[in-house]
């Protein structure tokens, strides 16, 4: 069980203030989403969680220990887009991450070792409903099974804390559903905690157990690259994580 | 009537179409060479089409008497021999150096300045150089194809490279790999039918450098026969061996880009073209 403590975190880039006063603590098992404005630095927050960036001030721990200053196989992602490798069919891009692990060298494993690492990726792939598509590229797939293999990519490496940027953004309202339904089964099974950034409030407070708000508290335009968002509204959605 | 913009040629029509310009082409070579060969039946400037025939016969069918070779086969290998090894030797440092530089922020900063400032050199004008250190050797000219196309074809990996979203990269650090295996497993594969389109692209430099470099100082090759027979006049050698040069360049163009759609199904599905 991963608890996150987010330390009076600033960002700034080139002078202009983009996150500031962030402090949140957040309970293992949370799923968080993270609403606000276009350009209010919810994705910059999930770089910061990532690993991607460093912030300015502040610190960001992950079960009392700093966040390191490079992604890893402890934080999953999964992006609005470009999540799944083009050049790989739904089956490799999901073993993948396995042969990464496996295989130092090559990071291609072959003979019984692949048939393994086959076998394992195939129950990912079923658990997100793709075992049809598994020799499938992904321009092969419809916007909805690429994210789903793009979940299942992500979860093979069993990580503590997924984040997810804008994930279902750009699907279909019918397939949004199905997805939802499957992140909230996908996480619920597993100990992770997850962040999800989304501008849609309905999908945050369908979702996640906690729907924090960022935005600026100032926002005239001589203002704005002097003060950076915060966290402005933070509610506890009471569901409980064991629940049906 | 629909705007001229909105009329699209249907298959046939296509091909004609596409037929049209060199029909008028070979016309007019036809119509001019009658008229000059009916005021000078000497000319030389513009065979006849019998002519033509007659000395295409001769290179590319009969031995020649002195070596018992047939020309125009012991020139298309030379020459292709070359070039492809030239080409070949390119593509693999620009394939190495573009990854690297591409991927690695370091190799970048070190290296990217350099790359574009060898790009610079004027290849011809390297030529006495190269000739001077190697000799009249095929080093020398397969030197010359390498100067000419490998740093614009490395500079053009380079920009393919950072093309590669930045979202793939942090997704594959997520899944635990490694620099070395994010090249090998998400760079690499990803870039492979690019180099296909830098080759094709760079063909056109190397041909350039190849004749260039065999005009000067060769025994053999398609671009040494042509400007031989330029002190000769013998255009009814040159023309044929003009239009070999252009069909050979042709298909080499037409096969990579075939290779490309059937070895990286993904990629021409992705760009949206056959």
């Amino acid at each position: 069980m991963t608890a996150v403590s987010v330390r009076d975190v600033w960002m700034e880039y080139d002078g202009q203030i983009i996150l500031e006063r962030i402090s949140l603590e957040v309970k293992p098992h949370s799923f968080v989403a993270i609403v606000g404005p276009s350009g209010c630095g919810k994705s910059t927050f999930l770089r910061l969680v990532l690993g991607q960036e460093q912030a300015t001030k502040g610190q960001i721990l992950v079960d009392g220990k700093p966040v390191p200053k490079e992604p890893n196989v402890e934080r999953g992602i999964v992006f609005q887009r470009y999540s799944v490798f083009p050049h790989l069919t739904a089956l490799e891009n999901i073993l993948l991450g396995l042969e990464f692990a496996r295989a130092p060298v090559l990071a291609k494993l072959t003979g019984k070792a692949r048939a393994e690492a086959r076998a394992e990726a195939e129950t990912y792939l079923e658990g997100v409903g793709l075992k049809e598509a598994a020799d499938k590229y992904p321009h092969q797939l419809s916007g909805g099974m690429r994210q789903r293999l793009a979940l299942a990519q992500a979860l093979i490496k069993k990580p503590k804390i997924l984040l997810l940027d804008e994930p279902f953004g750009a699907l279909d309202p019918g397939i949004r559903s199905d997805v939802h339904a499957l992140t909230q089964k996908l996480w619920r099974e597993r100990a992770m905690t997850v962040f999800m950034v989304s501008h849609d409030l309905k999908e945050a407070f369908t979702l996640a157990t906690r729907v924090i708000a960022f935005d600026r508290r100032r926002n005239r335009p001589e203002e704005i690259g002097a003060y950076g968002a915060t966290v402005t509204f933070d509610i506890d959605v009471h569901r409980s994580a064991k629940a049906p | 009537m629909r705007r001229l913009i909105n009329l699209k040629p249907g298959h046939g029509a296509a091909i004609v179409l596409a037929a049209l310009p060199f029909i008028l082409v070979i016309i007019a070579y036809l119509a001019g060479s009658a008229e000059r060969l009916a005021a000078n039946p000497e000319d030389k400037l513009l065979p006849a089409p019998h002519s033509l025939g007659e000395a295409i016969d001769r290179v590319a069918f009969k031995p020649d008497k002195r070596t018992g070779d047939v020309v125009l086969w012991t020139d298309t290998a030379a020459s292709l021999g070359r070039l492809l090894a030239g080409v070949a030797i390119s593509a693999s440092l620009s394939l190495i150096i573009g990854i690297g530089v591409g991927l690695v922020p370091l190799l970048r900063a070190t290296f990217e300045t350099m790359i574009a400032a060898l790009a610079m050199i004027p290849p011809l004008a390297v030529l006495p150089i190269l000739f001077l250190v190697f000799g009249l050797t095929e080093v020398a000219k397969i030197a010359l194809i390498c100067i000419c196309i490998a740093p614009f074809m490395t500079r053009d990996l380079i920009l393919r490279v950072r093309e590669i979203p930045e979202e793939e990269i942090v997704k594959a650090q997520t899944l635990g790999g490694s620099t070395w295996q994010i090249a090998l497993r998400v760079v690499l594969p990803q870039i492979w039918p690019r180099l296909f389109d830098s080759i094709r692209l760079a063909l056109g430099s190397a041909w350039l450098s190849l004749i260039a470099a065999e005009a000067i100082a060769s025994e053999s090759g398609l671009g040494y026969r042509i400007f031989l027979l330029r002190r000769f006049f013998a255009m009814d050698v040159i023309l044929p061996y003009v239009a070999w040069i252009t069909l050979l360049a042709f298909a080499l163009d037409w096969s990579l880009r075939r290779m490309q759609h059937v070895l990286f199904p993904w990629f021409t599905a992705q760009r949206g073209a056959g």
